[in-house]
């Protein structure tokens, strides 16, 4: 069937529910579970402050360049609370909500957007040991994807895949080619095309010609569906029947979540030099957080004083992952070498003494220079 | 004699590809984690053989047959490999194998490194690559110097049944991403003993297939042949069967630098051999090495016969670009006459 361009829908912008008035959706029943959604609001909010820091922390030369998530709250929490431990999770580089989910401590992601590889290099306490590290190269992350999932298949695993990428990702080979295999295969894989409208300054028109991205995976033989990206309740609700289905080896699935990037691309772009604040208020009205709050506050979840020690508890916990991030020392220089091959081609045994050489030459005898100058003077 | 009692020997008369053949057929036999995709590779034994046989003998989920798709053949392997598997993916032409150069530079190559050891792909790309058959456009190039730049990658290039098996065995074993190539003018031109014992031959090595006082001729591939006929010619009409050594670099990436600068040492004088174009040949990067570090050894100046930075030209003319017995004769002469 193709997919409409008809996002599923359960709450308003304003977080009411739409059955009464649209008729179409009973509330899954989950939304009984008062823990479950104020864990995700939690998330939710603790991503939001995560990014308002990290771009901070970018102003102030303590990172380097990153790619805020800031509307996409309620798509990449959904994601990571969706995924069991042991599914593996593939993703792009605008996930930062679904990689905390996952376990991952803060001082990691600002590691690795702080230019340091150890930021990849720790298992997620409450993800599988195969996610993946942060995709940069676009859409290259749903080849190898459907190759995890080829390889769960083959060990007669019962995982499911996660994969993520942008709209602009849609419109690349490697994602037509990884549906058109994930469809072949029969393979027990899920795409989220976070589709937040931008790729940098190309808006979604451009993109692409189809009315939906999610019509993408027709060609293939792959249900996909719309789902409004900025309602907690309808990705979460997506996700977990498309995760059970590939769990079930019934095959893989495609979500196109609609949102919209709130933010600039990364901290290197302005936003403002190819669109309309116009069209940014707008989308302020339609953000996921406030939706998500109106709605634990109509049902009696969450008060005034809930939400003050939540926003207190976030900058506690950035300030104590900031410290930590702060107080890694950099690896020492020949570090680059450790990890090119597991056996030593003899082939760079020069070049290791080169780069410790370059060191001495370029940093300690600077060092020492300048502490014997301040001695001087 | 062969004292390994789980691996007898088992000498079999096989050609180039019939020894790849035999060592998937072990390396599968022995390793369940090891699987192959490609495209022809199943019922269809590959379109040069090299897999004939293996489906059939290990499953079609062992043995893949994919979308004619290579971008995804190679981002599948390394996600495969990232999962626990050991994928070999064979390109069915060289001439075919850019549309993976993203997944094997931007992940399979730095996997280890971006992850700090937590994740590696250990895998295999295959490709039959080189000129000599009368391919179509496309079916001819030697870009192995392509990947010898990328750092993360092996490469390695067999010349022989007996190289092709052991290197390809080691390749499988090796757990970092290998570029295996295959010379095809060679795949069916000579069969000789292969002992099928399951032995791999050492990576990050060259072989020195003649030993010689004179003259260090370093080669690879498909030019091998030429090289091995030249030298025994050579060495037996001046009645000195120590005359020139070859070496077959085997190992484009990384190159065992020890070996050369052993035999420079010893002769002083290089010919070096391939039929890949010249400029940024891999051939640049071993006379460099010469330049830098043997310079006080060498005789005469480090000569390169190689193809030309041309396209290499359709098959009607592709014998004015390949490299003659002729061509590797007069250079080592010129060498040998020319002292600095």
């Amino acid at each position: 069937m193709m997919p409409h361009n008809n996002p599923l829908q359960y709450l308003s912008a304003e977080g009411e529910p739409l059955t009464e008035r649209g008729g179409r959706h009973e509330l899954p029943d989950f939304v009984n579970d008062q823990s479950l959604l104020l864990q995700a609001y939690r998330w939710m909010n603790l991503t939001r402050a995560f990014d308002q820091k990290a771009v901070a922390l970018q102003r102030t030369g303590i990172i380097g360049t990153y790619p805020s998530s800031l509307g996409q709250e309620a798509i990449s929490v959904a994601c990571g609370m969706a995924l069991a431990q042991d599914d593996v999770f593939v993703p792009y580089y605008r996930d930062h909500g679904s990689l905390l989910v996952r376990g991952n401590l803060m001082e990691h992601l600002l590691l690795y957007w702080g230019g340091d590889e150890r930021g990849s290099a720790y298992v997620a306490k409450a993800g599988s040991a195969l996610d993946m590290p942060i995709c940069v190269p676009i859409a290259t992350q749903a080849s190898h994807a459907v190759g995890i999932a080829s390889a769960l298949k083959i060990q007669q695993k019962r995982q499911a895949v996660l994969c993520t990428l942008g709209d602009g990702a849609s419109s690349k080979g490697d994602f037509l080619e990884a549906l058109n295999l994930a469809g072949s295969w029969h393979l027990p894989v899920v795409f989220v095309i976070n589709n937040n409208q931008w790729a940098i300054s190309v808006p979604r028109h451009i993109q692409s010609g189809a009315p939906t991205l999610a019509q993408k995976a027709s060609a293939a033989a792959i249900p996909s569906m719309q789902v409004d990206g900025n309602d907690f309740i309808a990705m979460y609700e997506a996700l977990t029947e498309g995760l059970h289905r590939a769990r079930q080896r019934k095959g893989p699935m495609l979500i196109e979540a609609i949102s919209y990037r709130l933010s600039d691309h990364t901290t290197a772009d302005d936003a403002s030099r190819y669109r309309g604040q116009e069209e940014v208020d707008k989308a302020w009205k339609n953000e996921p957080i406030k939706r998500l709050q109106n709605f634990i506050f109509q049902r009696g979840y969450w008060d005034k004083k809930a939400e003050g020690c939540l926003q207190d508890d976030c900058q506690t916990q950035l300030e104590k992952s900031v410290q930590a991030y702060k107080s890694i020392e950099a690896e020492q220089p020949e570090a680059m070498f450790d990890y090119m091959y597991q056996t030593w081609p003899a082939a760079l045994d020069d070049q290791v003494v080169t780069c410790g050489e370059k060191y001495k030459r370029n940093y300690l005898a600077a060092q020492q220079h300048s502490s014997g100058f301040n001695k001087g003077a | 004699m062969n004292n390994n009692l789980e691996n007898p020997d088992c000498f079999k008369q096989v050609s180039l590809v019939e020894a790849i053949n035999m060592a998937l057929d072990y390396a599968m036999s022995q390793d369940e984690s090891v699987v192959m995709l490609g495209e022809d590779i199943g019922k269809n034994g590959g379109v040069f053989r090299a897999t004939d046989g293996l489906q059939e003998k290990f499953g079609q989920a062992r043995v893949m047959d994919t979308p004619l798709a290579e971008t995804s053949i190679a981002g599948a392997a390394v996600g495969m490999s990232v999962a626990g598997l050991k994928p070999i993916a064979e390109i069915q032409f060289m001439g075919f194998i850019y549309a993976t150069l993203e997944h094997l530079i931007c992940h399979a190559a730095r996997m280890r490194n971006r992850t700090r050891g937590r994740l590696s792909c250990p895998m295999v790309i295959r490709a039959p690559f080189g000129g000599g058959i009368h391919a179509p456009e496309h079916h001819s190039e030697s870009t192995e110097a392509l990947f010898a730049h990328i750092p993360g990658l092996r490469v390695v290039i067999p010349s022989s049944p007996a190289r092709a098996y052991g290197l390809l065995l080691a390749a499988i074993e090796n757990p970092d991403p290998v570029i295996f190539l295959e010379p095809k003018r060679l795949y069916r031109s000579e069969v000789h003993d292969v002992n099928d014992n399951g032995q791999a031959l050492p990576l990050d090595s060259c072989f020195t297939l003649r030993e010689g006082e004179e003259l260090t001729l370093i080669s690879w591939g498909a030019c091998i042949k030429e090289c091995l006929a030249v030298v025994d010619q050579m060495n037996a009409e001046s009645g000195n069967d120590k005359r020139i050594e070859l070496i077959d670099l085997a190992s484009i990436k990384p190159i065992d630098f020890a070996t050369i600068a052993h035999s420079i040492k010893k002769t002083g004088r290089c010919v070096i051999v391939h039929e890949a174009a010249k400029t940024c040949g891999v051939g640049a990067e071993i006379a460099a090495y010469i330049a830098e570090h043997l310079m006080a050894y060498c005789k005469s100046p480090v000569k390169r016969i190689t193809g030309f930075d041309t396209v290499m030209p359709y098959f009607r003319n592709e014998q004015h670009y390949l490299i003659s017995e002729l061509d590797i004769k007069a250079a080592i002469d010129e060498s040998l006459s020319s002292d600095f």
